[in-house]
């Protein structure tokens, strides 16, 4: 029983770190976190719910809690790509792994890959670079058994990019992944 | 010569706006907003060769307008045009207001070639607006217009008043009565507006905390489609400018993005992706008749049909940088359409077909750059570091785009010859993504 409450503490960090997350403006309200929790906890991780507002409840799951992966190990959602390049960089490997092994233990969760660019550059092509690297880090997750009925690539393009970026630090932290887990 | 425009036989849609602003109520906030100064005109260069003209201002009974004068809106206009100089009369000492007072001596002596006078009268809460432009060489009227409209078409009167006289000296139909939607951002805010060409009478089409971006009007000037990513995910939406009604045309799983209209105005070209790379599709403007056009596994993107319909131009990086190629409407092989410079992204026709404007990566700085497609020649035309969205005015003589002034978006033309600039500049807030409407942009 310790352990499940452990495994729901860890959660709940999971989804309070994705919530603080500048990238999910607040989407998350308080009670869509703990709600589902508290209905886990008495549903004994039984697999019958579909609803996205109920989907968090899955990772909640006794029997697979010694899988689960950390807290902090989840909770890197940002994978970074060198200038007009959609190739995934060696140090981020690790990190779509662990995303790839935690959305294979739950077929039923599903996540949002959402492509970004920096600002230098059309509207339309940023935008479709931007998709194709939230195509590369889905390549990564369906090499590692991911399905692609639970992930959908889009592309915010330059949208959502600092403007005025004076070096190619600033730049670089435009160009990204982001890993959004639905219903956050 | 001389052309008499009234009520009865003006074509070009005043007529539209005046009855539309009369019979539907739900119209007239559109059109009855005061002018407001949205947007700064800058100008600078010009042409070898300028016509010289005097605008005399208008004998104006009992009007009640505020802010600039007709003449001071036709002589922008047509300064603006870099095709004219206005010659200075703040020196005369008693300006005609009707041919019968014109000493033509004085105007040769200033060098003059046109005169423009007239007067605006009150008429049963309308306003009649009668012009003559004199051929002050041959002492004879060039132009005699007459227009009634409601007071709130103030400026637009002086835009198609600009329009005869650039028409009847260039020998080239003018752009003055024209419209452009742009995007601006401010704080966190994303408003689509609408606005005429030199930035007066904005009003907001919609408006989003998430962004919204690629503008393309339809081509009787009605509908504006879009992409709004309000569903946290680029989709297609249509919209009318005078019902408000807006529909998604392309929902699909993925990206929808880049809807460029066919010149019959029956569908779109757009950019889907499903799970995959960005490659370009028709879709009917009602969302129904899906067709995919490109078949590569590149990034296939920013369509534009050519002005017959049978081709559409794109970007593709299928070489390895992104060039401009073009395919057949209804799909089939591409071929490439830029070979100078390693980055040309963007493509958009001028209206008489004749030219290819886009956007070349020059060392590092993005310009925009037209392309003869007669003769193959390329030049590049913008001075920024991050110029886009280049569109051409419906007179194919001028473009407008987006640029970056002291770090903030703000939106300028040039003459497709590179000699004329301008620059519109807005307080407060980012301006970007403009796309200059057709010459048919009245309400059906």
């Amino acid at each position: 029983m310790n352990k499940t409450i452990w495994t729901v503490a860890a959660l709940a960090l999971v989804l309070t770190a994705c919530k603080s997350t500048p990238m999910n403006p607040a989407k998350v309200e308080d009670s869509s976190v703990t709600r589902p929790i508290a209905k886990s906890q008495s549903n004994t991780g039984a697999d019958s719910s579909a609803s996205t507002d109920k989907i968090n409840i899955k990772t909640v799951d006794v029997d697979s809690s010694k899988d689960e992966l950390s807290a902090a190990e989840l909770a890197k959602r940002q994978v970074f790509f060198d200038y007009d390049s959609d190739a995934i960089r060696e140090e981020y490997k690790g990190l779509v792994a662990n995303h790839a092994k935690y959305l294979v233990a739950h077929p039923q969760t599903k996540v949002v890959l959402q492509g970004n660019t920096d600002e230098r550059g059309t509207h339309e092509y940023n935008l479709a670079l931007g998709q194709r690297r939230s195509v590369a880090v889905k390549n990564a997750l369906n090499v590692l058994g991911v399905s692609d009925s639970q992930i959908e690539t889009v592309s915010y393009g330059e949208e959502r990019s600092k403007q005025n970026c004076a070096d190619d630090g600033c730049f670089q932290q435009d160009r990204r992944v982001d890993i959004v887990y639905a219903g956050q | 010569m001389n052309k008499t425009v009234t009520m009865q036989n003006l074509k070009n849609g005043l007529i539209h706006f005046l009855s539309h602003t009369i019979g539907a109520g739900v119209l007239v906030w559109m059109f009855a907003l005061p002018a407001q100064a949205a947007l700064e005109l800058e100008i600078s260069g010009g042409s070898a060769i300028q016509i010289p003209i005097a605008i005399l201002p208008m004998a104006e009974s009992g009007s009640a307008q505020s802010g600039s004068r007709l003449h001071d809106i036709i002589s922008n206009d047509l300064r603006g045009s870099g095709m004219f100089r206005i010659i200075n009369t703040s020196g005369m000492p008693a300006l005609p207001t009707n041919a019968a007072q014109i000493k033509y001596t004085d105007w040769t002596a200033l060098k003059a070639q046109g005169l423009s006078l007239g007067e605006v009268q009150q008429a049963g809460g309308n306003l009649k607006v009668s012009v003559q432009v004199m051929d002050v060489l041959r002492q004879t009227a060039l132009l005699q217009l007459t227009y009634t409209v409601s007071p709130s078409q103030y400026r637009h009167v002086a835009h198609l008043i600009a329009d005869q006289i650039y028409e009847k000296f260039t020998g080239q139909p003018g752009a003055f009565s024209t419209r452009i939607a742009y995007v601006t951002k401010v704080g966190k805010r994303f408003t689509l507006q609408i606005a005429d060409y030199d930035g007066f009478n904005a009003q907001t089409l919609v408006s989003s905390n998430e962004p919204i971006i690629s503008p393309s009007w339809s081509p009787d000037g009605s509908k504006m489609a879009y992409v709004s990513f309000e569903k946290k995910k680029p989709i297609v939406f249509v919209q009318s400018l005078y019902t408000g009604e807006r529909k998604i045309v392309a929902n699909f799983k993925g990206n929808n993005s880049a809807p460029a209209w066919s010149p019959d105005g029956s569908k779109l070209a757009v950019v889907l992706t499903y799970g995959a790379n960005s490659q370009i599709y028709t879709i009917s403007a009602d969302g129904s008749n899906l067709q995919q056009v490109t078949k590569s596994s590149a990034i296939d993107t920013s369509p534009a049909f050519s002005p017959d319909g049978q081709w559409i131009y794109f970007t593709s990086d299928r070489g390895g940088r992104p060039q401009v190629y073009k395919v057949s409407a209804s799909g089939g092989s591409a071929s490439r359409v830029t070979f100078e410079g390693s980055y040309n992204d963007g493509p958009r026709f001028s209206p008489d077909g004749k030219y290819l404007t886009y956007i070349r990566n020059d060392g590092g700085a993005f310009k925009v750059a037209v392309q003869d497609l007669g003769s193959g020649d390329v030049k590049v035309l913008s001075t920024g570091s991050q110029d886009e969205s280049p569109s051409f005015a419906p007179n194919s003589r001028t473009i407008m785009y987006a640029t970056r002034v002291g770090g903030k978006g703000t939106l300028a033309t040039v003459t497709v010859d590179g000699l004329v600039r301008q620059r519109l500049s807005e307080a407060g807030g980012d301006i970007r993504e403009p796309a200059w409407g057709p010459a048919q942009a009245a309400p059906k």
